[in-house]
């Protein structure tokens, strides 16, 4: 196997090995999935909440891989001087980058292959669903997630770096638009609100997947906009030690 | 006659290599070679320059001016190339926290692809019972073992270890000086960065002194030694060194704590007065010995410092 394949199998292990790591990328998206499907106490304004839900939470997995998961082992890996040392051997840092990128694909591809069957288990019936272009949405906001993840991700110490990540998950998951509607919020809220790439993300895929989405024309957009701008800002701020 | 000529083979070439951060001067147009076959070993105070200059020569640096080769390569431009033939040994971590020992070595073993045995690495650096724990869960000598491992997993030419032997018990040190030693015999140039002069004594056939980004001593330990007699003993802390010292002719310095150096060859005769006077003063004598100066003291003396060197560098 090349060094590449072996970096993408050992950081693939690393996820599915890691509890935490496991709660944050499947558990969680599942849960509230399974949760907000059965308990209808969101205000999501159509017949079946897991239609509303479904998209939602498909964005949310995107993001806890690409942005939280992403970050936070990179976080660590380069407080621990992991990055420096597999630097220094033939990977190279550039190929370590591309494992990383793949490594994120397959944790995603793993997600969506247990998302999507749990959620057409709980009555998701998306009529006209436009698969491609939700992937096209999917790579976009992965790269835009995963650019926010290891801006900080090169920049924090370790722990700073978790409990930043963290509290940006929850802040993107709460105005996201992925399990509370953006009609929902506050006014000023709202405007925050679609600016984010978890809002742009969410209403995207559900434009895409059951043409449901708010206002997708801008959201488009906005997500383009972070998945230009985000690498970038991480290339710009990513230290290796 | 059949003449046999013996040529070391410089693998590492330190030319004129400055390090400038900002307005630091860390490294002063420093130059040197190490070689095939040699164990190398690279010491200095607090900020000397030596880690600088070793990661300059791992490829993780680019040198402000002046050029270094390892096996012929830029180690900067080339650090992948280089790489598959040159272990390294961070001074921590580069581990994954939660990744087990066999499997971390099986990674880099398949990393570098170069056909080394991972259960012989873990075996030989003595972790075979550790082989399932987590690199969290080892002891700070267990982790050097293992990053040790993982210099091997590249069967290397060249390997740069940085404080190889810190943390580690005694038993682990001599398993560890072992396999360096048996590295260097293959034909590898190790060069092991260190802040224990003990251990350089041990192992390094060269030693290379840093002090304040320049390189001020360069030769192996007889030659560093040579012209440097003493003799060494313990007495009174209250001991008029002045007088002692006009009495036999020679300088004498207080180490402290009650222990003495007299800057001359131990000659039976110079002995006799030292201890005659210290009899005639009423004084004890304890540790009485004579010879060529300790490591130490050579370091001492070079870098005109009573401070010992320590990891933290630039």
């Amino acid at each position: 196997m090349s060094s590449l394949g072996t970096q993408v199998r050992t950081e693939v292990q690393l996820v599915l090995r890691n509890g935490e790591q496991l709660l944050l990328t499947l558990g969680i998206p599942v849960m509230l999935l399974v949760f907000f499907s059965v308990v209808d106490v969101l205000p999501t304004g159509t017949d079946d909440p897991i239609d509303f839900l479904a998209p939602g939470i498909l964005a949310l997995a995107v993001m806890s891989t690409s942005m939280v998961s992403l970050g936070i082992g990179t976080g660590f890996e380069r407080t621990y001087q992991v990055l420096k040392r597999l630097g220094a051997t033939p990977l190279g840092r550039g190929r370590l980058i591309a494992a990383k990128i793949l490594s994120v694909v397959l944790v995603e591809l793993i997600q969506l292959a247990i998302l999507i069957p749990v959620a057409f288990a709980l009555g998701w019936a998306p009529t006209d669903p436009n698969w491609l272009l939700a992937l096209v949405a999917i790579v976009l906001g992965t790269i835009a997630f995963a650019g926010i993840g290891l801006s900080l991700a090169g920049r924090l110490r370790g722990e700073i770096n978790l409990a930043a990540q963290n509290g940006i998950y929850l802040v993107l998951l709460l105005l996201g638009g992925m399990v509370i509607p953006f009609d929902e919020l506050p006014a000023a809220l709202q405007a925050v609100a679609r600016l984010l790439p978890s809002g742009a993300l969410a209403d995207v895929l559900r434009e895409s997947l059951t043409q449901a989405g708010d206002r997708p024309g801008t959201s488009w957009i906005v997500l383009a906009a972070w998945a230009l701008v985000s690498p970038l800002v991480a290339r710009r701020l990513f230290r290796f030690e | 006659m059949l003449l046999v000529a013996c040529t070391l083979v410089s693998v590492v070439e330190v030319d004129g290599l400055t390090m400038r951060y900002g307005d630091l001067l860390a490294v002063d147009r420093v130059s040197f070679t190490a070689e095939a076959g040699q164990i190398t070993a690279v010491l200095g105070p607090n900020g000397a320059g030596k880690t600088s200059t070793i990661e300059a020569c791992e490829g993780y640096r680019r040198p402000t001016t002046g050029t270094v080769r390892v096996l012929g390569l830029d180690p900067a431009a080339q650090q992948v190339r280089l790489s598959e033939r040159m272990g390294v040994m961070l001074q921590e971590g580069g581990v994954y926290p939660s990744a087990r020992v066999l499997d971390t070595v099986k990674h880099y073993c398949a990393l570098y692809g170069r056909g080394a045995d991972p259960a012989w690495l873990v075996e030989s650096v003595g972790l075979a019972e550790r082989r399932n724990a987590t690199w969290r869960r080892l002891s700070g000598g267990e982790k050097q073992r293992l990053s040790l491992a993982l210099a091997l997993a590249a069967r290397p030419d060249v390997a740069f270890l940085d404080e190889p032997t810190s943390g580690v018990d005694i038993n682990g040190r001599d398993t560890i000086r072992r396999i360096v030693r048996e590295l260097a015999d293959g034909g590898c140039a190790v060069v092991l960065a260190t802040h224990e002069l003990d251990e350089a004594e041990r192992v390094a056939d060269r030693v290379i002194i840093f002090d304040h980004g320049q390189v001020i001593a360069d030769g192996t330990l007889a030659e560093l030694r040579r012209g440097h007699d003493e003799i060494r003993f313990r007495s009174d802390v209250a001991l008029d060194a002045v007088g002692l010292a006009a009495s036999i002719e020679h300088p004498v310095r207080s180490l402290g704590d009650g222990e003495f150096v007299v800057d001359a060859s131990p000659d039976p005769r110079l002995v006799a007065q030292l201890t005659g006077w210290l009899a005639d003063h009423g004084h004890p004598l304890a540790d009485l010995r004579g010879g060529a100066q300790r490591l130490e003291d050579v370091f001492r003396r070079l870098t005109a410092s009573t401070e010992a060197p320590s990891d933290g560098d630039t």
